[in-house]
């Protein structure tokens, strides 16, 4: 757990970033793989000279919110869909903090749309992952945005009406700047994404295939049509969109993973960037006092 | 006179609001103390939109009923507010727009007509340009020399100035003078909202980032805090809507920034969940809540006092918070400096529960009268390690004495900082443990009564009037400014909390004793603060309840509150 511990035992170990909180996910649960890739690319982060100090995950709630509590960095458990207003908060105040955000597809989609929209709308520069089961685990298998129509939930026992929609095509459109698709079969993809999405300046968003091995375990499904795209420019915004679209997340169909879309944009908060303290605050009130007679 | 009273009237769009703003300048470069309170309904063009400016040789906080002068430039006005008239009525008009001939009998011998259309055709200036005409007959006709109309839209009308100055200079010449009024003389006052008053004690409790929806009546505050913005290096954000404004703030908070929100009660009902997170998450945040009539929409840009039991009672779970109710622009501001500083010493959120009528009311500013409060110091974490375990040497939630944790934020050198909005151990990892459920719910209650200790330290209740008097007025927020003058009339003591809760019951007592009977006076239907007294065993024999959305006049509280205390 302690990074002296670790340092006793070899020269230069990766720092840990374990806690002592005992992990509650079901075996064989998709948010491992999640905690494994993006453990590493914190360790990979600071070795590289991040300060330890300087990463803050940003949680939401249900299972994905757990994570916050087995990683040895700041964190921040919000609420249901506040995940992203908070994480943008964070940001604002510090920009040297590398923020990032853990939320399931009901807090970023359902519950938290419009703070995701507005957050890709305006570029805020923080990274969001997605752990998309496509099923409100942790209230105990009900329907959520991406559940396909059909499926038979306690609070759908005679089948889902609803479809999914398409978030990354949706983020396209608001305005993201970094897209990318993983799953959680296959680490160093995840990893690679993370890594790529923690980089990029501005927002980025990787919607994760999580499965949910107790209420809808998506294994064999996604094995059989996941590939890794190849040769795609993520610069080239239509080719990006073209891609993106290829599943809707209904159709039973190839599904791409990997980064779709990389562009520039001005970062929110830009604006700030002259501030630079020493506010002399008693004499500037003051002095609007003054202006104001 | 002492005091006198004008009302300008006219059509939304006219700019009224302008206008008033000029005369209320005209009154402060004379030597006048003044309160200007606003009447606009919720619309853009059209409708009926009034200001009365009231100036007094004292520091005032109230408007009065009746005017002395009225500034019409449509009929309506004057169909509306004939009423307000006493004796020698003055009555400045555009009698293009209103015939001479359909006046009032009894606005007949001070009439001022002026017409505007003409002037402005032979000017060749633009329509907006007729409230300069107007007030330079309302300049001539009270006998305000033109010198000092003259520096006034100088200073204040800096666009076409100099047309400015003919169009005036023409209705000034045209107009006869009707009343002498008084020079006092003496330097002008700051005129401030009390929105920008709080704005400023705000930033003066060192407010670094402020995000709001806009809302009336809090809206004024995010023109005022974005317009100064880059002179205080202040983050103004307008988000998406009120959760994000309130979970902005928080991570704001969080990362160690001191941030506000601003709203009114339909905006404040978003802001809840988050405020509950204020509580479990023990992030210090300010809400500016200006209450307007409800329920729901209600009415959008009246006032009222209807949301003191919603502030105390928002949020899931029990946590402690404090609820300031300032009444004037001097308290608005030094309580506002103080709100922040508590919100970030005991880690909590403070409530500044505002009204339309002090938010949006402009008077002028007293510095003698600033109440003088402390700055209270957050506790910062000092760098001793916590524990051996080096990645446990911060503790953002530890257990301490008096409940307050030390601080630390993200990036701070040796300190994991994890903040939680679940029930949490000291390190801030989630817990469903019984004994550490009950530990924090402890702690927060114990920094809860060391924020009441240490309130208890200052004066969180004024009295006004004859202190000794057997028959006392209590009130809270904007209703304040009317009281103070009425104590001065009658044989009664006027009795103000400024901190509601945590409740000020030993000052309270104090305030109150001897009292023989104790009237409340607010504007809700139900008596929010009398049932408050009430439950923390004070006397409440009556009630003067206003709740049409209008704020009191001094002249009718008087006779409301003398019906009282019968």
């Amino acid at each position: 757990m302690s990074t002296e511990k670790q340092g006793a035992k070899g020269a230069a170990p990766a720092v840990k970033l374990g806690t002592y909180a005992k992990n509650t996910w079901c075996p064989g649960c998709g948010n491992f793989a999640i905690l494994n890739a993006i453990k590493a690319v914190f360790q990979d982060l600071i070795a590289g000279g991040t300060r330890r100090e300087d990463i803050v995950v940003v949680a939401d709630i249900g299972c994905s919110s757990k994570i916050m509590d087995y990683i040895g960095v700041n964190s921040f458990d919000s609420l249901h869909g506040r995940a992203i207003p908070t994480a943008v908060g964070v940001k604002l105040a510090n920009p040297e903090l590398k923020v990032v955000v853990h939320i399931g597809d009901g807090g970023a989609y359902a519950e938290g749309l419009e703070h995701l929209l507005f957050a890709a709308r305006r570029n805020a520069d923080i990274t969001v992952i997605v752990h998309d089961n496509g099923v409100y685990a942790l209230t105990i298998g009900q329907a959520g945005p991406m559940t396909p129509p059909g499926y038979k939930g306690r609070s759908t026992p005679y089948g889902s009406e609803s479809t999914p929609f398409n978030p990354l095509e949706l983020l396209h459109v608001a305005g993201a700047t970094w897209l990318g698709r993983g799953y959680t079969h296959g680490i160093p993809l995840l990893k690679r994404l993370y890594s790529e999405a923690i980089a990029h300046r501005g927002f980025s968003l990787v919607d994760t295939l999580q499965v949910c091995v107790t209420f809808r375990n998506m294994y064999d499904y996604y094995n059989e049509r996941v590939y890794e795209l190849e040769g795609h420019d993520p610069r080239d915004e239509d080719a990006a969109l073209a891609k993106i679209r290829e599943w809707d997340y209904a159709a039973d169909v190839q599904v791409a993973l990997g980064a779709f879309l990389k562009r520039e944009r001005p970062v929110f908060g830009d604006g700030f960037a002259t501030y630079g303290g020493g506010i002399d605050v008693e004499g500037a009130v003051a002095e609007v006092v003054t202006a104001l007679t | 006179m002492d005091s006198f009273s004008v009302l300008i009237g006219g059509k939304a769009g006219d700019g009224i609001t302008e206008a008033g703003g000029m005369i209320a300048q005209l009154m402060n470069a004379i030597g006048y103390r003044l309160f200007r309170h606003v009447e606009a309904p919720s619309l853009i063009r059209g409708g009926h939109n009034y200001v009365i400016v009231r100036a007094h040789r004292q520091r005032i906080s109230a408007h009065r009923d009746h005017v002395n002068v009225l500034i019409a430039l449509n009929a309506e006005t004057i169909e509306r507010h004939e009423w307000r008239l006493k004796q020698r009525p003055i009555t400045v008009f555009d009698s293009e727009a209103i015939k001479p001939a359909g006046l009032p009998a009894s606005l007949h011998p001070f009439r001022t007509g002026i017409p505007v259309k003409t002037i402005l055709e032979q000017e060749e200036a633009p329509p907006v340009m007729r409230n300069s005409a107007i007030l330079g007959a309302f300049c001539k006709a009270i006998s305000i020399p033109w010198e000092v109309l003259e520096d006034v839209i100088t200073r204040y009308q800096p666009k076409k100035t100099e047309l400015n100055l003919k169009v005036a200079r023409r209705g000034y010449d045209l107009a006869t003078e009707k009343l002498m009024v008084d020079l006092p003389g003496g330097a002008a006052q700051p005129i401030l909202s009390g929105l920008e008053a709080i704005g400023l004690g705000l930033l003066r409790g060192g407010l670094k980032a402020y995000a709001s929806y806009p809302m009336t009546p809090a809206t004024g505050l995010l023109h005022f805090l974005a317009r100064h913005a880059p002179r205080f290096e202040l983050k103004v954000v307008q988000p998406e809507g009120e959760i994000a404004a309130m979970l902005m703030a928080l991570g704001h908070a969080y990362a160690g920034e001191r941030a506000a929100v601003g709203t009114s009660g339909g905006g404040f009902a978003l802001m809840v969940e988050g405020l509950s997170m204020s509580g479990q998450a023990e992030l210090p945040v300010v809400v500016v809540l200006g209450q307007r009539p409800g329920p729901s929409t209600g009415l959008p840009t009246y006032t009222s006092q209807t949301e003191l039991e919603f502030a105390l009672t928002a949020g899931q779970g029990e946590f402690p918070r404090a609820i300031i109710a300032p009444g004037e622009v001097e308290q608005a501001y030094a309580w506002s400096t103080l709100a922040i500083d508590l919100a970030w010493k005991y880690q909590l959120p403070v409530i500044v529960l505002g009204d339309r009528t002090l938010h949006d009311s402009s008077q002028s500013f007293d510095r003698g009268a600033v109440p003088k409060l402390p700055r209270l110091r957050q506790r910062d974490w000092d760098g001793a390690p916590m524990s051996d375990d080096p990645d446990l040497a911060y503790q953002r939630y530890l257990i301490t004495d008096d409940g307050v944790s030390p601080l630390a934020f993200p990036g701070r050198e040796g300190a994991i900082v994890k903040a939680n909005s679940y029930t949490h151990d000291e390190y801030g990892i989630t817990t469903e443990d019984p004994e550490m459920t009950v530990r924090m719910q402890d702690k927060w209650l114990r920094k809860g009564r060391a924020m009441a200790e240490e309130l208890d330290g200052l004066p969180l209740v004024n009295v006004y009037g004859d202190p000794e008097a057997t028959r006392t007025v209590v009130t809270w927020g904007s209703p304040v400014g009317a009281l103070r003058e009425i104590g001065e009339l009658i044989d009664a003591r006027v009795v103000q909390p400024v901190v509601l809760w945590p409740f000020p019951a030993r000052q309270l007592e104090a305030a109150l004793a001897g009292s023989e009977r104790t009237v409340v006076v607010e504007m809700n239907a139900t008596g929010q603060f009398a049932g408050l007294m009430r439950r923390h065993g004070l006397r409440v024999d009556g009630a003067v309840n206003r709740y049409d959305g209008r704020p009191f006049g001094v002249g009718e509280l008087q006779a409301k509150v003398e019906g009282a205390l019968k």
